[in-house]
């Protein structure tokens, strides 16, 4: 179990108290980790008029005002619908491209790959920037068709990554095998590849959602003032005043992220389990 | 009689449209088809990627004949090449406090297992799952005058009047800090877990002590790990936008901070394509460079 299992038996005093040290360490750095990712959900329950941690009185004041502020829920919806849209056409363009990376003789894969995994390297400022200089004269800042294009770009890439894994573990005789059944290329792909790679896919979507909820800096650039997206409801909030209502925003993204990525965790952690118990 | 006579040829037929199935999918997808699969996403990343950065890059370069007056003036500007400098200084500093922190927290997850493995999972997950702007939110909450700490340290009868915390550099290495550490821990503990378990054992077996083994094999063979992180959170750290300009405030611009305001706030186009392809070449370079290293080094290990 342990890499380097020499620290295992304190001999001495000096070692225990290094160890003990460590294990110090590592507890505050648990702790400094996990401390500010948490901290805006009781300063959501405050009674306050303006902003103090931690509240002298508890309610849910501003849980109320965000569910009756149209501002608010129009941000909300508008990041909710962009992410659900651009899930769904990174997850359609990211099969077809990680399908013809990893199951066909297409030349030029290396190049490909790069282009499509650029937008991860990238840094979104400059993304964010280039595309506000040209969707601008398109007419595509601030509306829904410009921040799912914007957002696809960076969704692309965690989808081909987990799905070309996905495909790479995946045993290429199975779809052999349905094939020498009778089966064309579409029903071995419905009926074998796809229920295979259900895991990946749904790790992708997972993904690409919070990712799309979740970015700050393109959202920011291509809202406009009547499209805005709720990360940038928030930028421009905090900037303004230090309401307790962002900490609710705040929550509310938590709790969805976490929920969903801790249940592709769950499943994931199922699979394996299964896995091993198969083997 | 006569339908089943029928029969045998058709069925034969089918064996060998099988045959050529199998034939045809053991190379996989034809190349026609391929094409046509992948056409559709490069077409629309050349539409709303590639040009778009291409365009910003060139505004930096043609207005509307070639010229090099935008870079001259980064390089001749003291502000902007002070601000390029401490985007440097914050990006490094970042790295190596999270090296620091980071480095022990792989090697303390390394060697859990069962319900304190799944718990410190949960700890180094649970903040790369939440919004960077979230997490730079909360540290708006910890650091302002009537913040967590200031109300803390007050309460601890340490200091009489609130520290303002917020809106310094100090701030923003914190708050970055906090938000790469994970990209840090991360990679090393990989590196960690795919060391095969008998090598340390082997040289304890062989007379070297606890911090000779760690010196000698288990920092070695992490040394992957370490580049990849470290590569990691110097590129993010570069170009972050979101910490530096609400933790940061006004007067301390990064380069980021500073490409935004450039555009947003003084339509300076040409300027800001300039300091864009600054951040994006540095980070190409950087990416280049431990692509080579890594593909060097696993050239050596075979």
């Amino acid at each position: 179990m342990t890499p380097c299992s020499g620290v295992q038996q304190p001999r001495n005093l000096s070692r225990r108290f290094a160890r003990a040290l460590w294990t110090g360490l590592c507890g505050a750095v648990f702790l400094f980790l996990l401390l500010p990712t948490v901290v805006v959900i009781p300063a959501s329950f405050s009674a306050a008029k303006y902003f103090s941690f931690p509240p002298a009185t508890w309610s849910v004041r501003w849980y109320v005002a965000y569910f009756h502020d149209e501002d608010w829920l129009a941000a909300t919806s508008f990041s909710l619908e962009i992410a659900l849209l651009s899930t769904v056409v990174a997850l359609v363009l990211g099969v077809l491209v990680s399908l013809a990376l990893v199951r066909s003789e297409l030349p030029g894969k290396a190049a490909i790959r790069a282009i499509v995994l650029a937008p991860m390297i990238v840094p979104h400022i400059v993304i964010a920037v280039a595309m506000y200089l040209v969707y601008m004269r398109w007419d595509l800042v601030g509306t829904l068709p410009g921040l799912v294009l914007a957002h696809t770009v960076v969704c692309v890439p965690l989808v081909v990554i987990n799905l070309s894994t996905g495909l790479q573990k995946m045993d290429p005789s199975l779809e052999m095998a349905a094939a020498s059944m009778g089966a064309d290329r579409i029903a071995a792909f419905r009926w074998v590849t796809l229920p295979l790679l259900a895991p990946s896919l749904a790790t992708a979507a997972a993904f690409s959602f919070i990712t799309s909820l979740d970015e700050a800096v393109i959202s920011y650039f291509l809202s406009g003032s009547q499209g805005k997206t709720l990360t940038r409801k928030m930028f421009e909030d905090i900037d303004f005043d230090l309401s307790p209502i962002i900490a609710v925003a705040s929550t509310l993204i938590i709790v969805v992220s976490v929920a969903l990525m801790g249940s592709i965790e769950l499943l994931r952690a199922r699979n394996a389990r299964l896995a091993a118990r198969e083997a | 009689m006569e339908a089943i006579a029928s029969a045998a040829p058709a069925k034969d037929a089918s064996i060998g449209r099988r045959v050529a199935l199998l034939m045809r999918n053991s190379k996989g997808f034809p190349i026609p088809l391929a094409v046509a699969m992948v056409a559709p996403l490069l077409i629309g990343l050349a539409v709303a990627f590639v040009q778009p950065v291409g365009q910003l890059l060139a505004t930096s370069l043609w207005h509307p004949d070639f010229t090099l007056v935008e870079y001259q003036r980064i390089g001749a500007t003291p502000l902007y090449f002070r601000i390029i400098a401490r985007t440097f200084l914050l990006a490094t500093t970042v790295t190596v406090a999270a090296l620091l922190l980071g480095y022990p927290v792989a090697l303390f997850l390394a060697r859990l297992s069962g319900w304190r493995l799944t718990v410190a999972t949960a700890c180094i997950m649970l903040p790369l799952w939440t919004s960077v702007l979230v997490r730079s939110y909360s540290w708006i909450v910890i650091l302002q005058r009537n913040g967590l700490l200031n109300t803390f340290l007050q309460w601890l009868g340490v200091i009489n009047a609130p520290l303002p915390l917020l809106y310094n550099e100090l701030a923003v290495v914190v708050a970055m800090t906090h938000v790469l550490l994970p990209y840090m821990i991360l990679p090393i503990w990989a590196a960690l877990r795919a060391m095969p378990r008998d090598l340390p054992l082997a040289a304890e077996s062989l007379g070297a002590n606890g911090p000779r083994v760690f010196w000698h094999v288990v920092l070695p063979l992490s040394m992957p790990g370490v580049a990849s992180g470290t590569l990691m959170v110097f590129i993010l750290a570069l170009g972050f936008y979101v910490t530096p300009a609400l933790v940061g405030g006004p007067r301390t611009l990064m380069l980021a901070t500073l490409i935004g305001q450039q555009t947003i706030e003084l339509l300076n186009w040409p300027f800001a394509g300039a300091l864009a392809a600054v951040l994006l070449v540095t980070t190409l370079v950087l990416v280049a460079a431990f692509n080579r290293f890594l593909g060097l080094d696993k050239k050596a290990a075979s």
